[in-house]
């Protein structure tokens, strides 16, 4: 059991997503940073799926009833427990009685929290992440507020025997790169109208520096930047539009759709964010700037597969450091070295 | 601009998404009943993850890990030639409806027309309504079928909390307001159906396919 002492309302249960409701209007939810959540529970022998905590609004405060192992990955902020800082991207074993908290972020907006065992939530449409605009998942289909009571599962990995826990170096995940008051590069696809914007719109999209406006949340974030005009005017029927669709309604400003966003839309299509940098979004917060750059689909993919690759190389490696003998996945790895070598 | 379905558009929505888009200048009912059973035929695809028909469109999401985008793209481009049309297996429910209920436009949508709110009111349960498309919000009902002398455009402001259960029309298409969110369509009535419940399976009471007709329970006026 977890207690939450210090808390905003946008921090909430999430987990990958609700998958399989699209064709019934149901948004796919999920952490905002999804390699970060993935990892997370990774740390701390979790199935990637298992619900954790995503942490928007800091500081964050909680205490443990009883020992676990508990992450923290995403966003660059100090994690405190029993006095002594800690970096992130870091587990660490917990006694009951423990009081964690998460800071400001140096850099990045989101934290993910998970405890091992994974929270217990009941899933609704088979996910636990919290909808925040339908108000379902998670806890109560809210955020979380002060004297929150959350349970963890039974957690079976063992939870090593390194006092100070042990962590992942960000940058052997791809995390490296901008610093506060750099640009956030973001690579995107042409969208279905991309040649419809006229020749400033289609030059503006790469060459302007996107700032994130204070219209940003679960849903979608407006961006401030230069005005995107058609070529000529547009009625398009409602179709399907994914997390990373970057829309251009009629003042012109774009809007990047996100986790939460109405699965339809109707406006104009000027570029998609490829899967693989949705993370960078849910780590850009209010006032930073963006930096689109044009790719192609096989881009898109090989993008994609690199990232799955370096989530996959640091799940034995928590295992090992867990100590976590009886997992299958420390044993498959330690055999897969053995016989390269 | 051809609007017989030979000239699909498909754009990628991503390294895993693509969207197929036959549309036309002008919303097609047939091109409509192909894209239902394109969608249930695509939606038997190993590495396909979800289905969902838009307007004379639909989107399909993948794992492009598993499947080449390209390859799928040539896949639905030869697959959609074979997809004929067929009128859906839909069911035909009835929404009762309590026309001019209490923040409803009813009157100044029937003054803007010209028309008696009688008159207003046959004309809106005349129709027999398909639903073609599930989506945007949980449960909401793209209908086709609305009388075109009831087209109206948006409100120039939206409402910020179109309540659920509004019976709304906007543009050339009805709709039924699965939730309370914030809508520009036109409030004609109120319906008690109940559009969606996340803990029923299926949470949608409607389906694309489906077909609706609007009773009168009352008019309030």
């Amino acid at each position: 059991m977890i207690e939450i002492l210090t808390t905003g309302a946008a921090n909430c249960v999430q987990d990958l997503g609700r998958f399989g409701y699209l064709d019934a209007g149901v948004s796919r939810s999920g952490a905002m940073d999804a390699p970060a959540l993935e990892l997370a529970n990774r740390l701390v022998g979790n199935e990637p799926n298992a619900a954790a905590i995503e942490v928007a609004i800091f500081p964050f405060r909680m205490r443990f009833d009883r020992a676990g192992l508990v992450a923290v990955t995403g966003a660059d902020l100090p994690v405190t427990l029993g006095g002594i800082r800690y970096p992130s991207w870091w587990a660490l074993p917990v006694s009951a009685g423990d009081i964690l908290e998460l800071g400001l972020p140096r850099r990045g907006a989101r934290a993910y929290l998970a405890i091992a065992g994974g929270l217990i939530v009941p899933p609704v449409l088979g996910s636990a992440s919290t909808d925040l605009k339908s108000r379902w998942g998670g806890l109560e289909g809210r955020g979380l507020r002060r004297g929150d009571r959350l349970e963890a599962g039974f957690a079976p990995a063992a939870l090593g025997d390194l006092p100070a826990g042990f962590g992942l170096d960000p940058e052997t995940i791809g995390r490296g790169g901008a610093d506060i008051g750099e640009e956030v590069p973001i690579r995107v696809l042409p969208g279905a109208e991309y040649d419809v914007f006229d020749q400033a719109a289609v030059d503006a999209l790469e060459a302007a520096a996107w700032q994130v406006s204070e219209d940003a949340n679960r849903q979608g974030y407006r961006l401030s930047g230069p005005q995107l005009t058609l070529r000529q005017k547009l009625e398009l029927h409602s179709h399907g539009i994914m997390p990373g669709t970057v829309q251009v309604p009629p003042s012109g400003q774009p809007i990047i759709q996100l986790a939460e966003a109405n699965t339809c839309g109707g406006y104009p299509k000027i570029a998609h964010v490829i899967e693989a940098d949705l993370w960078r979004l849910g780590q850009a917060p209010v006032g930073s700037r963006l930096r689109f750059a044009r790719v192609d689909r096989r881009q898109a993919v090989a993008a994609l597969r690199a990232q799955r690759v370096l989530i996959d190389r640091a799940a034995p490696f928590a295992a090992l450091a867990r100590k976590d003998a009886a997992n299958p996945e420390l044993l498959a790895a330690l055999s897969r070295r053995d016989t390269n070598s | 601009m051809q609007q017989d379905g030979d000239n699909p558009k498909v754009s990628a929505e991503g390294a895993g998404a693509l969207l197929f888009d036959v549309a036309g200048p002008v919303f097609d009912p047939s091109l409509q009943e192909r894209i239902w059973l394109f969608a249930d035929v695509l939606k038997t695809l190993p590495g396909v993850r979800e289905v969902a028909p838009g307007m004379n469109n639909l989107i399909v999401v993948f794992d492009p890990l598993r499947l080449d985008p390209d390859s799928l793209e040539a896949h639905l481009l030869a697959e959609w030639t074979k997809t004929v049309a067929a009128p859906a297996a839909g069911r035909l429910l009835d929404i009762p409806v309590v026309y001019g209920n209490e923040g409803s436009d009813l009157s100044e949508v029937a003054q803007e027309k010209g028309l008696t709110i009688e008159r207003l009111v046959a004309m809106h349960t005349a129709p027999v309504y398909s639903v073609a498309a599930v989506g945007a919000m949980p449960g909401f009902v793209y209908l086709s079928g609305l009388d075109p002398r009831l087209a109206l455009p948006r409100r120039a402001v939206p409402r910020m909390g179109v309540p659920e259960g509004s019976v709304i029309i906007g543009g050339a298409q009805a709709g039924i307001m699965p939730l309370t969110a914030p809508s520009g369509w036109h409030i004609l009535g109120h319906t008690d159906f109940h559009l969606f419940d996340p803990l029923r399976e299926p949470p949608a009471a409607l389906r694309a396919g489906d077909r609706i007709r609007f009773v009168v329970k009352e008019i309030r006026a």
